[in-house]
């Protein structure tokens, strides 16, 4: 897909672990309650991934959203159906969001936002949150 | 993050899987927002919601033997003792409740299942450090009590439960409690429904999407508990704010410069009647014939009650009349004659339990009236639609029919 060489770049870990997949990458903030547990698609009206899949991919977008109770149900849902997405590159962290990756085993790294442009959509990633950084092939 | 030795031996194991699950997301979010170091918590609050990855991670804890060594008081699920005569729910949705009960048991939190601790139950001092999850909890313990808490999930506020331990990063500091954004509320605002306006209109006026510090100006010196409560439910359901300021009113904003903590406050952004009106029409219902009221995101008060009661004048409901409210106002509202009163017009008074329950089934997909904004946008994903109104003309429209 792409010809550019490999490029690394340094990120904070949150959720430990490591992961890869194709980057779908988002302008818009993450509520994993309006994510389709069977297939994995947002269905947030308005999301810019609206109808887009985040299933086994690593999902880039600025951070999460969504009421301390709900994001934590969204996420595990996608991992009960097989859905949820390989690991997670935001651009800045809040506790919810950590704390539900934590739990859920989903990596969850957080890039400069200077950094983040780098990152195309479709680009393959690999995300290590323990050694904290993120690779695009 | 340095840890203590006592904090290391909870993250190694030595007490235990369930006490170790806990310290390792503790230290996980630390560890993202360079926290340097834990400290102890007073009191703490769960959001507990009856739902899988709820019932899930406590399941969890409970097989790994925590306990938790601060009771957290807990939000409501749905009311077993109630419900279970109520017909529509199934033997899965009780056991699934039975199920949330015993995990929490085991854990040792308060069985309160109530959505406003900050009102009884689970009252703080000034400065005190907690962990409180829900949406109108955080922004009430942080902004009018000047207790301390970051806007906690509801698994990391069991997690600091468990072990009585957070880490030291956001509203715990200081410097991060400061004013952002200065907001003058131009009309003056009677009912408490109009705070739940205000507090919904907010985030959408500043178009800020991420978390942030509003300073009211504006707001009566002799604002009620019941309209805060309304407002930073509100505030967190059209957007992200675990703190306000209110000048001459909160603790932490004596004066202008207090809450900005000498930062220049800039221009403020003005609510006007006009953005709270259009506020009401985003989100209501068209007027019309209704099938039932169902009031109580969050659980109304002994007061609020009072004035139900009141309201109701010695009339009849003509359709179902549901108010959810906390199992102390309810024993008060019981003993003062005020359930008797609501009873007698055909209403029912609700302990325990959340507008986003399953037990709410018989209601699905029709129309009602509430006086929450909160409570009919969670509530739209399971077909309820409700006009939104003041709980006075709640009453008035469940008595008629027609809101």
């Amino acid at each position: 897909m792409s010809s550019r060489e490999m490029t690394v770049i340094a990120c904070r870990g949150a959720a430990p672990g490591k992961a890869s997949g194709p980057a779908v990458v988002s302008s818009d903030a993450i509520c994993f309650y309006l994510v389709d547990p069977p297939s994995g698609t947002v269905i947030e009206p308005g999301h810019d991934i609206e109808g887009r899949s985040i299933a086994g991919a690593v999902l880039v977008c600025p951070g999460g959203k969504g009421s301390s109770v709900v994001q934590a149900d969204g996420l595990y849902q996608l991992a009960k159906a097989g859905t949820s997405p390989a690991a997670i590159v935001v651009q800045e962290f809040d506790t919810v969001l950590v704390a539900t990756a934590v739990i859920m085993g989903v990596p969850l790294v957080r890039c400069d936002p200077s950094e983040f442009g780098r990152i195309r959509d479709g680009d393959t990633l690999e995300v290590d949150a323990d050694q904290e950084s993120v690779t695009i092939r | 993050m340095k840890l203590t030795e006592h904090d290391a031996k909870m993250l190694d194991g030595t007490y235990g899987e369930g006490v170790a699950l806990a310290m390792q997301v503790l230290v996980a979010v630390g560890k993202a927002f360079d926290a340097e170091q834990m400290c102890d918590i007073t009191r703490a609050h769960v959001a507990l919601s009856n739902q899988d990855a709820d019932i899930w991670f406590a399941e969890r804890l409970v097989a790994g033997g925590a306990v938790c060594r601060v009771p957290p008081t807990v939000n409501p699920g749905f009311c077993l003792e109630f419900f279970r005569h109520v017909p529509g729910l199934s033997p899965e949705d009780l056991a699934t409740m039975e199920r949330t009960e015993a995990a929490y048991k085991a854990l040792g939190a308060q069985l309160s299942y109530n959505c406003t601790p900050y009102l009884q139950g689970n009252v703080p001092r000034f400065g005190e450090v907690t962990a409180y999850s829900e949406s109108s909890a955080t922004p009430y313990m942080n902004s009018v009590y000047g207790a301390r808490t970051n806007r906690e999930s509801a698994q990391s506020a069991l997690c600091a439960a468990v072990t009585g331990r957070v880490p030291v990063y956001g509203l715990l500091l200081e410097e991060n409690r400061k004013g952002q954004v200065l907001v003058h509320v131009e009309p003056t605002l009677t009912d408490e429904f109009d705070y739940h306006l205000l507090g919904y209109a907010v985030p959408r006026k500043t178009a800020i999407q991420t978390a942030f510090i509003p300073v009211f100006t504006g707001i009566p010196a002799q604002v009620s508990p019941e309209a805060l409560m309304n407002l930073g439910a509100e505030l967190n359901t059209g957007g992200n704010v675990p703190m306000y300021h209110i000048v001459g009113v909160t603790p932490e904003a004596p004066t202008l410069e207090a809450a900005f903590q000498g930062d220049p406050p800039g221009d403020p952004v003005v609510i006007t009647d006009k953005d709270l009106a259009e506020q009401r029409e985003m989100l209501t219902a068209e007027s019309g014939q209704i099938e039932f009221a169902l009031l109580g995101c969050p659980h109304l008060s002994l007061d609020q009650l009072k004035a139900i009661a009141e309201r109701i004048g010695g009339r009849h409901f003509k359709v179902e009349f549901w108010v959810q409210t906390s199992f102390y106002a309810k024993q008060l509202a019981e003993r003062m004659g005020i359930a008797a009163e609501i009873e007698r017009a055909g209403g029912h008074l609700v302990p325990d339990t959340c507008i986003d329950q399953v037990a709410w089934k018989h209601l699905f997909g029709k129309k009602g009236v509430t006086d929450s904004l909160k409570g009919a946008y969670y509530s739209k994903r399971r077909g309820m639609d409700f006009v939104l109104r003041s709980v006075g003309d709640c009453v008035e429209a469940a008595i008629k029919g027609e809101a």
